[in-house]
């Protein structure tokens, strides 16, 4: 269990930020410049905040009050930095056991090669950190972390430095580490597909102050925060369950929200649990069961929600799907021409297409159905 | 051709007794060396700059004032003299310890700022890095900012043997030049070239000091080339 308030001035920047973690993954989510990377920063003990109090499980690291601060090499905080910081003068493998001379001693001694195993860098272990690429960096800055024995793994933006192709490369690996290691993480990013497809707990971020906590599920699908999770990139996350394949066109049956999704073929059994982010920009909606459509995809549900953007030309809808929220994104006229009021019976059409790799998540144990979602 | 290279036991003595001063000026420099160049990179404080142009006084103050200044602080009556004769056996006066010292102070800045140059270069966020790794600070010194400082310490260290090998003027000042204790070979060949006669031995001499310079050079070229290598690939 993760606690942190932090109470911090920079210039003219005041970070306030109170928020608590579970086990799993907990995304700090907001644009640069919300407070995110001091946040961590501050849990780390890089920096000493004027008012706070952090503690991670039973460890207090920091309690300005009782003048308590952990100093960061005491603090057992594993820390994965956006630009990797790989000791340039040492191999891989030294620098992957650079903090086991300094952590507890464990009795685990097959834990350097499952993590080695786990992050897939056994072929780099005798190389110097500038022949690799940038994945390559970042996984032995992950392993290299993991290895000092955290009782917390916090990083920043890990993934930001990278082109598209080895993000995908890394991104199973972070999801691996949050379903195999029980260490918790806190992962700062400003990306909507890694909220989706990584965290358990949402936490948004926006000048310095913690703008809503829950569930990713829950909190992508608030209307009111659709200035803060991004207006193109934002949507909903639905929780899907694969109900079949069908090999002759290559697609995946997935049944979520009262419906069947059909979605580019997953490498999943039937009954697997699985993530889907639908953009509110690939989201149709028609008052009739539509038909003669190229569109696979139509949930039945209700408009719940319904969000003028200001009395600009965009509106923001919530729809109820059999329990699961789904967000469309649609003109005013639109939205005034069909009568689309809260209550309403609609049909949302989505493409199959819109699914793209990074929509479609594994979510973790406990990731899918935390409780902590808000009243 | 072998009577020009057989050196006299006066000529072998001033040969080695260079490279012995030049050894322990450079060995002696480098803690201090060490505590000057993280002091002015890292330290916060007033009288920075005071510090700053201490250590490089020796760089522009002529030869002879250094000599003379040791002369007045080392010397058998001088305070800092007394102090070292009494308390740890070291005198430095008319000695080749003085030689050292001498020689030393002189290749200071030089050492300093090779080290400054270098440690200014490390990244600070690799020593946080460290850090959150849990390695405390003086860890992190010795595994992170010394390893990475290396290329500059290499460098300040043949900087001050060079320049040790070199000094003349504050040594002539400060311990003479007494032959078998305090006479270098720019003494000697000094001494050499106001004898009438002295032109061979004086000829030989120059070019061992040509040939010792150009193995220095030489050195600190490999040596920086293989540090360089350690960080690149």
């Amino acid at each position: 269990m993760l606690h942190v308030a932090v109470a911090h001035r920079f210039g003219d920047f005041a970070l306030d930020a109170a928020f608590s973690g579970g086990d799993g993954l907990t995304v700090l989510f907001g644009r640069s410049g919300a407070g995110k990377t001091s946040l961590i920063n501050a849990i780390a003990g890089l920096i000493r905040p004027q008012r706070g109090h952090i503690a991670v499980g039973d460890a207090v690291l920091t309690d300005t009050e009782r003048g308590i601060f952990v100093p960061p090499h005491k603090r057992r905080i594993g820390y994965v930095f956006q630009e990797g910081r790989l000791f340039p003068h040492l191999t891989v493998r030294q620098n992957l056991l650079y903090g086991r001379w300094f952590a507890p001693r464990s009795r685990d001694r097959g834990e350097f090669g499952q993590v080695v195993e786990l992050l897939g860098i056994g072929g780099l272990l005798a190389r110097r950190p500038a022949t690799l690429s940038g994945g390559e960096k970042q996984r032995v800055a992950i392993g290299r972390a993991l290895l000092s024995r955290p009782r917390l793994l916090v990083m920043d933006e890990p993934l930001a430095s990278l082109d598209e192709a080895r993000k995908a490369e890394i991104l199973p690996y972070i999801e691996r580490l949050r379903d195999e290691t029980r260490v918790p993480i806190v992962y700062v990013s400003h990306s909507i597909p890694e909220v989706a497809r990584l965290a358990t707990t949402l936490v948004v971020m926006s000048e310095g102050r913690v703008a809503a906590i829950g569930p990713p599920e829950a909190v992508m699908s608030r209307l009111d925060l659709f200035p803060l999770t991004g207006r193109a990139e934002a949507g909903a996350i639905l929780n899907a369950v694969v109900a079949g394949h069908d090999a002759e066109f290559g697609l995946t049956r997935l049944a979520a929200g009262g419906g069947e999704l059909r979605v580019p073929r997953l490498g999943l059994a039937p009954g697997a649990a699985v993530r889907v982010r639908i953009r509110a920009r690939d989201v149709m909606i028609a008052l009739t069961p539509p038909t003669g459509l190229s569109a696979l995809n139509i949930l039945p549900g209700t408009v719940a929600e319904v969000a003028p953007d200001g009395g600009g030309p965009i509106v923001q809808l919530r729809l109820d799907c059999a329990g699961e929220a789904l967000i469309a994104r649609l003109t005013r006229r639109s939205v005034e021409t069909l009568g689309l009021v809260p209550g309403k019976r609609v049909y949302a059409v989505i493409k199959s297409i819109a699914f793209d790799q990074h929509a479609l998540a594994v979510p973790g144990p406990g990731g899918a159905d935390a409780d902590t979602r808000p009243g | 051709m072998t009577a020009l290279f057989a050196f006299t036991p006066a000529e072998t003595a001033a040969i080695l007794l260079s490279l012995k001063v030049a050894w322990w000026a450079m060995v002696w420099s480098v803690p201090f060396g060490l505590a000057a160049a993280f002091l002015l990179a890292r330290g916060r404080f007033r009288g920075l700059s005071l510090i700053n142009a201490a250590v490089h006084l020796p760089l522009v103050l002529p030869p002879v004032v250094t000599g003379y200044v040791l002369l007045l602080l080392f010397g058998r009556r001088g305070p800092l003299g007394m102090f070292f004769a009494e308390h740890l056996g070291i005198v430095f006066a008319f000695r080749w310890t003085g030689a050292a010292l001498a020689s030393a102070v002189m290749g200071f800045p030089l050492m300093v700022r090779a080290m400054r140059l270098s440690l200014e270069a490390v990244d600070r966020r690799l020593e946080a890095a460290a850090g959150t790794l849990g390695a405390n600070p003086l860890w992190v010194l010795v595994t992170v900012t010394l390893p990475l400082m290396l290329p500059g310490i290499v460098a300040g260290m043949i900087l001050s043997f060079a320049r040790a090998l070199g000094e003349f003027g504050a040594t002539i000042t400060f311990v003479s030049n007494i032959p078998g204790e305090t006479q270098t070979l720019p003494t000697a060949i000094y001494m050499l070239t106001q004898v009438p006669g002295g032109d061979a031995a004086a000829l030989r001499l120059t070019a061992v000091s040509i040939v010792v310079a150009m193995l220095a050079l030489f050195a600190s070229e490999a040596a920086a080339r293989r540090a360089a290598a350690r960080l690149a690939s």
